[in-house]
């Protein structure tokens, strides 16, 4: 076997050689440069927050997305005779994003994905208003991004919150599991999440029993707030929302609770832009692309987020066969990019908040449970706007 | 067809069985060159590792369940149809299977994950994409030796190989273009740029237009053979889809060449079009997810492989309908006809 992937790889060698003598571009090679923005001691991926020690490779940051996605678009480049660069800045400290991001726009970066949080998305946002620069969301969720503090050089890649619960809500009142008792978190977001969950529950017909708040820890004068199985006492909810951006509690809430009952959102069935275990739509060589070049990660949301947002570049450049920013950026906020996602249905921008249109898959550890939108659910225009914020119901305003 | 023609004499008093083992037996007499076929339909079966066979003379039966190795998905004959070569993407090889004996009785080794394949013209090798380290390897049947490998975009999926065995077409599914590798000068020569997720080939009768299907685009691009450049493009749209459901997989030419078989995948529906004037013109409904198609020589029945419905239908060709589905196994991939 080893020998014969020996083989392999020396005749592939070979081969790339013998495709490098095809024949040249019409155009000469010009760089498409994509830049790529995160903070160098970004709190969300401490692998240390874990109180067990336990490292959860599934923290990984996206850039190994975004690499593959040049990987993946090394011919394209070839064939109409540009090259996709890409390069990354990390800032110290947040103070330093405005900075680093003119740097990138001077050197003529049009095209910046930024794994930020909301704050210091929109920092990095305002300081480049004006510019011909494009600012590329992959991890901060928030609504509020989509919606009052929408901003039109920012494009999301990664779903917005209230897409994650519309996707689980659809999927629950399928079930008629339509009663949902909510656990949240200390943590902005988890509120973000909460609220999220209850328009959700008020667009597909769910109900928000009760929400109750939780926090880290054992001390047993807080044990209504610690304890799992007390707090989901007295409740006739068949499901149990657990609203845990960390993720830290979330996790042991399962088998935890006062009654049998299914958990959901951030432990249990699990609404995710991507998992390692999907299997269609050619999601097996992507994942298989990915576990190459980032071993021994799998492929989370936040690195299919970077990998699509290089795609939907990459496609715009192609299809317009220019590097023009402003012909680019057009072509990839219009109603003509098709974007393969390896998640089924074709993706594209919604004009209104600048949110990646996509289906959502509900997950559990290791398998694809359902994805959503579900087949139950049409819309008049385009079944992905079922989920997230459609265009009447937008705060968004360029 | 002396197997199926034994056995259903044997299975019971079944008179049509006999008959039609009677007519069968006929033609084998009076068509000798028709003779070498057994008249089965072969279905490959991803996921439950099985080739299915099924005799169209006695009413569609399975004759039988060939086991494979895992996830058996494209199939072609060899010129003489004595051999069924069948892709095994996860088990990194090409089975072939006895037709006389409907066991499989070698493999091919190929690198990881075949899915689609295509004999050279003269039956010597093929042409396997492997989608996973993105080439398209060129294997010596008789020795198994890999002969040529052409690098390709990421994850190749449709092959062609012209009939004067002079270029090769290949897809690239995420780079979303057709590469035209020269077999003579063994180098690409040309790289067309197509719809979103190009997945398989046909060539019009004529050979002057290669049409591709595009499956995340819901159209078939119309390539001109001599320019290699963009004709045009076709768009699907059955009554009642989105455009967003239609994803068009399979191609097939039919055996009069006036009419091209486009299979569209989760719409459920085969189109017909007209390769004349590239009118589309029916819409049949299948089962779920249909991507392989074949058509019966006689022009009278098409195969369609249905993958999320486990089953094949069949469509009685001249009055447009489904007239049959038959389960055959799990997750249906490819339907080839052994006349």
């Amino acid at each position: 076997m080893n020998r014969l992937w020996l083989a392999l790889l020396f005749l592939l060698w070979q081969a790339s050689a013998a495709l490098a003598a095809a024949p040249p571009p019409a155009n000469s090679t010009t760089s498409v440069r994509i830049g790529y923005i995160d903070l160098r001691n970004d709190p969300r991926y401490r692998t240390d927050n874990s109180y067990t020690g336990i490292v959860f490779h599934t923290l990984g940051r996206p850039y190994p997305g975004a690499e593959l996605g040049v990987q993946d678009a090394k011919l394209i480049g070839r064939v109409i005779g540009r090259t996709f660069v890409l390069e990354r800045k990390s800032a110290a400290t947040a103070a330093d994003l405005p900075a680093l991001a003119k740097e990138l726009a001077a050197e003529g970066d049009h095209f910046i994905i930024a794994d930020l949080t909301a704050p210091d998305l929109l920092k990095l946002a305002d300081s480049l208003r004006g510019q011909p620069a494009l600012v590329m969301n992959v991890s901060a969720r928030e609504d509020s991004l989509r919606g009052a503090d929408c901003r039109q050089n920012v494009v999301h890649l990664i779903p917005s919150e209230s897409m994650l619960t519309d996707a689980l809500v659809q999927y629950l009142v399928v079930k008629n599991w339509k009663d949902i008792l909510a656990l949240q978190g200390p943590a902005k977001e988890d509120a973000g999440e909460i609220v999220a969950l209850q328009h959700s529950a008020r667009k597909f017909g769910a109900t928000v029993d009760a929400v109750r708040p939780f926090v880290l820890g054992t001390d047993p004068r807080h044990r209504d707030e610690n304890n799992v199985a007390l707090m989901t006492a007295n409740s006739d909810a068949d499901v149990i929302f657990v609203a845990d951006s960390g993720g830290e509690f979330a996790r042991y809430v399962p088998f935890e609770t006062h009654s049998p009952r299914p958990v959901v959102g951030d432990a249990g069935l699990m609404p995710v832009a991507w998992h390692w275990t999907w299997y269609g739509n050619g999601a097996p060589q992507l994942q298989h692309r990915f576990e190459k070049l980032a071993s021994p990660r799998r492929m989370n949301q936040g690195a299919w987020a970077a990998w699509a947002a290089v795609k939907a570049i990459t496609q715009s450049v192609m299809r317009v066969r220019s590097g023009d920013f402003s012909k680019v950026e057009q072509f990839m906020l219009g109603s003509k990019i098709n974007i393969d996602g390896a998640k089924g249905k074709p993706m594209s921008f919604r004009p209104w908040d600048h949110q990646l249109r996509q289906p959502i898959l509900l997950v559990t550890a290791d398998a694809v449970i359902a994805r959503a939108p579900l087949p139950q659910y049409l819309h008049q225009t385009n079944d992905l706007d079922t989920l997230g914020y459609d265009a009447p119901e937008s705060a968004c305003h360029f | 067809m002396f197997a199926g023609a034994r056995k259903s004499s044997s299975g019971g008093p079944s008179g049509l069985a006999h008959f039609l083992a009677a007519v069968l037996f006929a033609s084998f007499i009076s068509f000798p060159a028709m003779a070498t076929g057994t008249g089965y339909v072969f279905v490959s079966n991803e996921r439950s590792n099985r080739v299915t066979v099924l005799d169209p003379a006695r009413d569609h039966a399975i004759v039988k369940q060939i086991q494979t190795d895992a996830r058996p998905r494209d199939m072609h004959f060899d010129k003489a149809h004595k051999l069924l070569y069948v892709a095994c993407g996860d088990d990194n090889d090409i089975d072939i299977i006895d037709v006389a004996k409907l066991k499989v009785i070698g493999r091919i080794p190929t690198g990881p994950s075949p899915e689609m394949f295509a004999i050279a013209p003269n039956g010597k090798s093929l042409y396997v994409s492997e989608e996973d380290s993105a080439i398209v390897r060129q294997i010596d049947i008789a020795t198994d030796k890999t002969l040529n490998q052409i690098t390709t975009g990421p994850e190749p999926e449709g092959v062609l190989v012209t009939p004067d065995d002079s270029r090769i077409y290949i897809t690239s599914e995420v780079a979303d273009m057709v590469h035209v590798y020269d077999t003579r000068k063994k180098k690409l020569i040309d790289n067309i740029m197509v719809d979103t997720r190009p997945r398989r080939f046909a060539m019009t009768a004529d050979r002057k237009e290669l049409w591709v299907s595009d499956e995340l685009a819901g159209d078939v691009t119309v390539i001109d053979t001599a320019t290699d450049q963009v004709k045009t493009t076709i768009q699907f749209l059955p009554p009642g889809f989105r455009p967003v459901d239609v994803t068009p997989v399979g191609l097939a030419l039919s055996h009069d060449g006036k009419t091209m078989y486009v299979t569209l995948g989760r719409a459920n529906h085969v189109a017909f079009v007209d390769p004349a004037t590239n009118k589309i013109r029916a819409y049949i409904l299948v089962g779920s997810r249909a991507w392989g198609v074949v058509e019966n020589k006689k022009g009278t029945l098409l195969y369609v492989a249905n993958g999320l419905s486990d089953d094949v239908s069949v469509i009685d060709i001249h009055a447009q309908k489904t007239i049959r589905s038959i389960a055959t196994g799990r997750v249906p991939h490819t339907v080839v006809i052994d006349e």
